[in-house]
């Protein structure tokens, strides 16, 4: 029994083709993926927001930008 | 693999793309020193990890879409042929496809797809340069899936395969990717840079542009001779190793193996790494000259003068190679500073020049030098001509790079998911963490001077 479709390497190569674990589920793992990568940009694009909203809540005022910019 | 002759021309072809992988990743080494030394210091670590997340993002939508439409659009689809046109191996590159893993009778598909992988990163971050200390990341990120993992992928499968359309109708030949590499990239900044518009205080009033000078000028000649590195791998990974007649299956007669191009055409290694020195240099000398010897248009002019030759630089003679490797190098410095005056287009880095300018002008110029030309080995296909490759350059600039970015870039203005608020902008992008950091020595240097007390 093996996740992979290789039980024994007592074969002949030749005959060998996918040795990959679970063939057969590419396209929920596909899915899984794309799902995951699209969650990824809503929580970035979540956390940029809120980083820049934080940011102009305690830096924002016009003194502490007057300092940045002389300091640049 | 079943003869000793065959299991080496595999294990070579294996070896050979791997290596040019390898050489790739420099490219994007340099061009994050090369940004992060553009930027000023207040930008600095928003613009690394700006450029250094491209690469999961492209990667993995490279995995899911943007292989298979290499392989399926070659024919248009719907102008020479169908969805995997002129052979379908389209259906083994889905994401879902058995040919996607690993598997002991294809050893050579995963590092094909690692080399063509490598130069969707380059595409974007191209890109990436130009667009520094204003452009919210989320949107930029968008802007690399767009160009890495569809437009460059269209562009490839039209004028950069060996069955693509815009060989086959236009004679379209852009051997080491002056067009499809970097005038895409260069339209598609451009394409953002005129919605985005210039960071604060790139123009005065009057409209004259001020040169905001980068933080570490060694920093970003350093990386631009990493990239020159790196491109040598680009270079190799553009050609076919080894190919014998009947591989190519073309009009070819004989026995005669030999190293091709990506649209099987026979050219050595020899040939493009004398011509990649010539156009080099070429460009170093005239980016010298006209900037009256400034580091950072030298630099850049040495990569100009090996976009614009690249091309033909399967063909050219060395010489041909250097004089136009100096003409796309001064043409190039020439607009971009005619662009940034007259229409107030902030290019952080020279990006739309060096690439976007230099490959069209590289890909027009091969039309004439290299007129009548056999585009393709295969019978029925038109010779390399200058009305086939103008429209190819527009099509890479424009149609392809310059008019998608522009549409997105426009729908992310209207979403305000572009540019980043104005006070972020006037603060620094690092500013809330250089703060966090500073308060983070404090307390260390308290503690410290409690210990020594």
């Amino acid at each position: 029994m093996s996740t992979t479709p290789i039980d024994t390497w007592a074969v002949d190569l030749a005959d060998v083709t996918v040795i990959y674990p679970w063939v057969g589920s590419e396209v929920a793992m596909v899915w899984i993926a794309i799902a995951l990568w699209i969650a990824w940009h809503v929580w970035q694009v979540k956390h940029e927001n809120a980083e820049y909203a934080e940011q102009i809540q305690k830096f924002g005022d016009s003194e502490t930008i007057k300092k940045a910019i002389d300091g640049d | 693999m079943d003869t000793d002759i065959g299991a080496l021309t595999i294990v070579f072809t294996e070896f050979y793309y791997w290596i040019t992988v390898a050489l790739m990743f420099l490219i994007h080494v340099g061009f994050c020193m090369y940004e992060v030394g553009a930027s000023r210091r207040k930008n600095h670590m928003h613009t690394l990890m700006k450029n250094s997340m491209l690469i999961p993002l492209v990667t993995i939508t490279w995995f899911f879409f943007g292989w298979w439409i290499y392989w399926a659009f070659a024919g248009g689809p719907g102008i020479t042929g169908g969805i995997g046109h002129p052979v379908d191996f389209a259906s083994g590159y889905t994401p879902w496809s058995e040919g996607m893993g690993p598997r002991l009778d294809d050893r050579i598909s995963g590092v094909f797809w690692a080399a063509f992988l490598l130069f969707a990163w380059t595409a974007a971050s191209i890109v990436s340069g130009a667009v520094i200390e204003r452009i919210r990341s989320f949107a930029f990120w968008l802007f690399a899936i767009l160009i890495g993992s569809v437009t460059w992928s269209i562009d490839a499968a039209w004028g950069w395969s060996y069955g693509g359309w815009m060989v086959e109708l236009l004679g379209y030949h852009d051997a080491y990717a002056s067009g499809v590499i970097h005038a895409i990239a260069g339209g598609t900044a451009l394409g953002i840079l005129v919605v985005l518009g210039p960071r604060l205080g790139k123009f005065a009033a009057d409209g004259t542009p001020r040169d905001i000078q980068p933080h570490n000028a060694w920093l970003v000649c350093i990386g631009l001779f990493l990239i020159y590195t790196g491109f040598w791998g680009f270079y190799v990974a553009c050609n076919v190793p080894l190919a014998t007649t009947g591989y190519i299956d073309g009009l070819i007669t004989g026995t005669t193996q030999t190293a091709t191009t990506i649209y099987l055409t026979p050219t050595t290694l020899g040939a493009i790494t004398v011509n990649f020195l010539m156009s080099l240099s070429g460009g170093m000398m005239v980016g010298y000259m006209v900037s009256k010897g400034d580091a950072f248009w030298t630099y850049s002019g040495g990569l100009a003068g090996i976009i614009t030759a690249s091309a033909g630089n399967d063909l050219y003679h060395p010489i041909q190679a250097l004089i136009i490797g100096g003409i796309g190098t001064y043409l190039m410095y020439k607009l971009h500073f005619w662009v940034e005056r007259k229409f107030k287009v902030d290019d952080a880095v020279g990006a739309v020049a060096v690439h976007g300018y230099a490959g069209f002008i590289g890909v027009v110029i091969a039309g004439f030098v290299l007129w009548g030309h056999p585009s393709s080995p295969y019978e029925g296909f038109a010779a390399i001509n200058p009305i086939g490759q103008f429209l190819g350059a527009v099509i890479m600039f424009w149609v392809l790079g310059f008019i998608p970015a522009y549409i997105l870039a426009k729908i992310l203005h209207g979403m305000n998911l572009l540019r980043i608020p104005k006070e972020v902008e006037l603060l620094g992008l690092d500013f809330h963490s250089n703060q966090e950091a500073e308060q983070a020595r404090q307390d260390v240097l308290a503690g410290v001077r409690e210990a020594h007390s």
